[in-house]
C-alpha cells in the first residue's frame, strides 16, 4: 500500500517536472516551423540583409541592427553604473543602510516594463527632445530606459558575485598595507570577474528582449538607424507594433523576425549556461 | 639590553562588544629576533599580533586601549598613517591566502599597491622576494601560473615572499604553518631562522616543539593576559610561573 | 586610477541607481493620486468612465488561474528535482537546462508562441484560458527555483532523522520537509504574482484586449497592465493612465514588502 503511494507520488512528480522540457520543445517547435518556412521562401539572404520593411517586402536588418545598438548603448550606461552600485551595496555599504537598499533593488527588478515605459515617456522623450532636438521619441530615449531596467539584474548578480569572494583575499590585501579602494578594485572585483561578466550576460538578454516599454518610446521607424536622436525599431518592437493586424505573410515575416530574437537570446543564454557551469567547477 | 625595542606595548586592552579578549598586555619585541606566542586556544594569542599591524580594525565591534610603539611612534595615534603601517610590518595568515592571480602578479601587487611602475624593477623585486622566501627555484619557470595552482606550502611561500616584496621591517605570522603537512612546515620554519637576519620576526604557533625550536623569546597567553615572557630556553626549561609549567607540559590547552 | 575617483565613481552610480527608483516611484504617486477618482472603479467599462475595475478583477482571475496550474507544476517538479532523483541524472541536467531556458526567454516569444499554439492552433481564440497558459509557463522557472533552493537548504540530516524514525519518502516530504522549506516556495510564489500583474506583452495575443469582464474560460479580457499600456498608447486618457500607474505600482510594493517580510523571516528562522 504504501508503496503503492511512493510510487505514485514518483511518477506524478516526475510527470510535472517533464513540463518544463515539454513547453520548451513546443515553444521551439512552434515558433521555428511558423517562421522558418517564411524565411526560406523569401530568401533568408533578403530576410536577414533587406533593409526595405513594409507590407511586401520584409528586410529586417534595421530592426537586427536597432536591437544590437539599443543593447549595447544600454550596457554602456548600465553596467558601469550597476556594477559601482554593487561594489557600494557589497562593500561600502552600513548594514543599516543595507536593509533599505537590498529591498529597493528587488523592487527595482519587480517594477512592470510598463511602469518604466510610461515613466520614461513622460520624463525621459520630452528630456531627449528638449535638450538635444528631434522628435523625443528616439534610439536615445530607448537606450536610456533599458540602460536603467538592466540596472537590478547586474547589481543583485554582481554583488552576490563580490561577496562570494573569500575574505581572505580582502584582508591579504589590506596586510600589505593596500587601501580599502586598492583591494576592493584590484582584488575583490577581479576575483568576481565570471560573476560580474554573467550579471552582464543577463542584463544584455533582458534588454535585447524587452517589449512593451521600448515600444512606448522609441519611435518604432523600420528604416535603418540615423542616429541618437532618431527614432529605432528592434526586432521585440517589430513584432508588437503589427502582429495585432497581420496576416498571411506578413504575419509569418513576424513570427520569423521572432525566431532571429529567439537565436539571439538562445545564444546569450547558451554563454551565461558556461560561464555559470564554468564557475561550478 | 640597553637597545630600545622594535616595538614596546603597554597596557594594551582588546575588547569585542562586551568581551574582552585582551586585559593589559606588556611586552617587549627586540629587533631582529623572532619572538613567539604560545598559549591555549582563545587566549588572545591571535587577537593580540592582529594589533601590531591594525589588522582588528577590520573587525567591527572590536575596540583597544592602551599603547604599541614602533620605533618610539605610537601606530593608535590618529596621524598614524595605516598603509604604511602595514607596510612596516608584513603579515602572514594562517590560511595561505594568495589572490586569484599569477605568482608574478601576487608579488608584484604589493610595490605596485606603493608606486612602483617600473618593469625592470618589478622583475627585479618579484625575484628577490621569491629567493629569499625559498621558493624561486620551485616557480621560476612559470611565473604567470595561477598562484591558487600550486600545493599549499607553496602558496604559504607565496604569501610570504609577496610580503616581504614590500620591503617590511616587521613580519607577524599568526600560525603559519597550521595548515601545512610536515614537509612543507619544516621548509617555513628554515625560512624564518633565515629571515630572522633581517626582519623582526613575531609568531604566534600552536605548536610548542615549534616555538623552541626556531624562537628566541616566547610569550606564554592565557585567558587574555600574557603570563610570563622570557628567553625561550629558559620557558621550556625552567619557567618562573606554574601555569606556564603547567602548559609546556601538557596538563592544559 | 586614484582612489578618490573610484570612490566617487561608487557613490555617484550608487546615487544615480536609487534617485532613478525613487524618482520613478514619487513621480508616479504625485501625478496619478489626484486622478483617483470613484468613476475609474465602476463595475462596466465605457468609454466615458474609463473604469479600470474590469481590468482589476481580470487580472485577479489570471493571476488565480496561473498561480492555480502553475504551482503544482513547479513545486512537484522542486520535489522531483531536489528528493527524488539522483543529482547527476541525465533528466535533471535536462529539467533545469530548460527551466534556466524558460527564465531567459522574453515575454515577446511567449506571446507569439501562445497565439500560434494556444489561440490558433489549440483553436482557444483570444481568452482568458489562453492567457492563463501561456503565462502559467513563464511563472514555472521561478516557482521550480525557489522550491528547489527552499527544499535543498533545509539540508539531508532533518530528513535522514525522519527516515531513521521508518518514515517513508513521502512523509518525510510533506510533514517535515516542506513545513520547514514554506516560507521559501512561498515568496517563489509571490514573485511569480508579481510577474503575472506586470506581464503585458505575453498577454496582449493570448488574453487580447477586450474591455469587459470575461464571463468565461473562453472570453477575452485584458488586465490592468494591459489596460494602462493600451491608455498610454491613445493618448487622449492621460490621467487615467497615471492613476492606473498608482494602482500597479502599489500592487508591486505590496508584493515586495510581502516577499521581503517573508525573506526577512527565512532567515530568522534558518539560525
Amino acid at each position: 500500500m504504501n508503496d503503492l503511494k511512493e510510487k505514485v507520488a514518483h511518477g506524478v512528480f516526475l510527470l510535472a517536472a517533464i513540463t518544463s522540457i515539454l513547453s520548451l520543445v513546443v515553444i521551439v517547435i512552434f515558433i521555428f516551423t511558423n517562421g522558418l518556412p517564411m524565411m526560406i521562401d523569401y530568401g533568408v539572404f533578403d530576410f536577414l540583409l533587406g533593409t526595405t520593411w513594409n507590407r511586401t517586402t520584409f528586410g529586417i536588418l534595421p530592426m537586427i541592427v536597432g536591437s544590437i545598438v539599443v543593447t549595447i548603448g544600454a550596457v554602456l550606461i548600465g553596467v558601469p553604473v550597476g556594477i559601482f552600485t554593487a561594489i557600494f551595496m557589497a562593500e561600502f555599504c552600513p548594514p543599516s543602510v543595507y536593509r533599505f537598499l537590498k529591498p529597493a533593488v528587488n523592487l527595482m527588478a519587480g517594477i512592470p516594463s510598463i511602469l518604466y515605459g510610461f515613466f520614461a515617456l513622460r520624463i525621459i522623450v520630452p528630456w531627449v527632445r528638449d535638450t538635444f532636438g528631434g522628435p523625443g521619441n528616439s534610439m536615445l530615449a530607448a537606450i536610456l530606459l533599458l540602460g536603467i531596467m538592466i540596472l537590478p539584474t547586474i547589481i543583485s548578480l554582481s554583488e552576490s558575485a563580490i561577496r562570494s569572494v573569500p575574505r581572505s583575499y580582502y584582508s591579504g590585501s589590506i596586510a600589505l598595507g593596500a587601501s580599502k579602494e586598492r583591494s576592493i578594485f584590484a582584488v575583490l572585483v577581479p576575483a568576481a570577474k565570471s560573476g560580474i561578466f554573467s550579471s552582464v550576460v543577463l542584463g544584455v538578454g533582458r534588454a535585447i528582449g524587452e517589449t512593451m516599454a521600448v515600444v512606448m518610446v522609441a519611435g518604432n521607424q523600420p528604416i535603418m538607424p540615423r542616429g541618437l536622436t532618431q527614432g529605432v525599431r528592434t526586432l521585440t518592437t517589430n513584432i508588437v507594433m503589427e502582429m495585432a493586424y497581420a496576416s498571411g505573410q506578413h504575419r509569418d515575416a513576424l513570427v520569423a523576425t521572432g525566431v532571429v530574437l529567439f537565436v539571439f537570446v538562445m545564444l546569450i543564454n547558451g554563454i551565461f549556461l558556461y560561464i555559470k557551469n564554468k564557475e561550478a567547477k | 639590553m640597553v637597545t630600545q625595542p622594535k616595538i614596546k606595548v603597554e597596557d594594551l586592552k582588546l575588547w569585542y562588544g562586551d568581551f574582552r579578549a585582551l586585559h593589559g598586555v606588556d611586552l617587549d619585541i627586540n629587533e631582529n629576533e623572532v619572538t613567539a606566542f604560545i598559549g591555549p586556544s582563545g587566549c588572545g594569542k591571535s587577537t593580540f599580533i592582529k594589533t601590531l599591524n591594525r589588522m582588528n580594525d577590520l573587525i567591527p565591534y572590536a575596540r583597544v586601549e592602551g599603547k604599541v610603539e614602533l620605533d618610539g611612534q605610537d601606530i593608535y595615534s590618529k596621524k598614524m598613517d595605516l598603509n604604511n603601517l602595514r607596510k612596516k610590518v608584513g603579515m602572514v595568515f594562517q590560511q595561505p591566502n594568495p589572490f586569484p592571480k599569477s605568482i608574478y602578479d601576487n608579488i608584484a601587487y604589493g610595490p605596485r599597491t606603493h608606486g612602483v611602475k617600473k618593469k625592470s624593477e618589478l622583475d627585479e623585486i618579484v625575484e628577490r622576494s621569491l629567493r629569499q622566501a625559498a621558493i624561486w627555484d620551485e616557480v621560476k619557470d612559470h611565473l604567470d601560473r595561477n598562484a591558487l595552482s600550486i600545493s599549499g606550502g607553496q602558496q604559504q611561500r607565496i604569501c610570504i615572499a609577496r610580503a616581504l616584496a614590500v620591503e617590511p621591517e616587521v613580519l607577524l605570522m599568526d600560525e603559519p604553518t597550521s595548515a601545512l603537512d610536515p614537509i612543507s612546515t619544516a621548509k617555513i620554519e628554515e625560512l624564518v631562522s633565515e629571515l630572522k637576519q633581517e626582519y623582526t620576526i613575531v609568531m604566534v604557533t600552536h605548536n610548542m616543539q615549534q616555538a623552541s625550536r626556531i624562537s628566541d623569546r616566547t610569550a606564554f597567553f592565557l585567558n587574555g593576559h600574557i603570563i610570563e615572557t622570557d628567553q625561550t630556553r629558559k620557558i621550556f626549561t625552567n619557567p618562573n610561573q606554574e601555569e606556564t609549567e603547567n602548559y609546556i607540559s601538557g596538563r592544559f590547552g | 586610477m586614484g582612489s578618490k575617483i573610484l570612490n566617487g565613481l561608487v557613490y555617484l552610480s550608487t546615487i544615480l541607481t536609487f534617485g532613478a527608483l525613487g524618482f520613478l516611484v514619487l513621480y508616479i504617486l504625485f501625478n496619478g493620486v489626484q486622478y483617483l477618482t470613484p468613476s475609474l472603479f465602476e463595475w462596466t467599462y465605457t468609454t466615458q468612465n474609463v473604469s479600470m475595475m474590469p481590468a482589476l478583477i481580470t487580472t485577479l482571475y489570471v493571476v488565480l488561474g496561473t498561480l492555480f496550474i502553475a504551482t503544482p507544476i513547479g513545486v512537484f517538479t522542486g520535489f522531483y528535482l531536489v528528493d527524488y532523483a539522483n543529482r547527476d541524472n541525465k533528466i535533471v541536467k535536462a529539467i533545469s537546462m530548460a527551466t534556466d531556458t524558460l527564465a531567459g526567454i522574453p515575454s515577446i516569444i511567449y506571446g507569439l508562441f501562445g497565439m500560434l499554439f494556444f489561440v490558433i492552433f489549440l483553436g482557444l481564440q483570444f481568452s482568458l484560458l489562453a492567457g492563463i497558459l501561456t503565462v502559467t509557463i513563464m511563472t514555472l522557472p521561478v516557482i521550480i527555483r525557489a522550491t528547489e533552493e527552499a527544499l535543498i537548504a533545509t539540508g539531508m540530516p532533518i530528513r535522514q532523522a525522519s527516515y531513521a524514525l521508518g518514515a517513508g519518502k513521502l512523509r518525510t516530504l510533506f510533514k517535515v520537509v516542506l513545513p520547514m522549506a514554506m516560507p521559501g516556495i512561498l515568496s517563489g510564489v509571490i514573485l511569480a504574482t508579481g510577474k503575472v500583474i506586470g506581464e503585458t506583452a505575453a498577454l496582449m495575443f493570448t488574453l487580447g484586449t477586450a474591455t469587459l469582464l470575461p464571463q468565461s474560460l473562453l472570453a477575452s479580457g485584458r488586465t490592468l497592465s494591459l489596460h494602462m499600456f493600451i491608455l498610454s498608447g491613445e493618448g487622449h486618457n492621460v490621467n487615467e493612465a497615471y492613476a492606473t500607474a498608482v494602482v500597479l505600482l502599489l500592487f508591486v510594493l505590496v508584493i515586495n514588502g510581502l516577499s521581503t517580510f517573508i525573506s526577512k523571516r527565512l532567515s530568522k528562522g534558518g539560525k
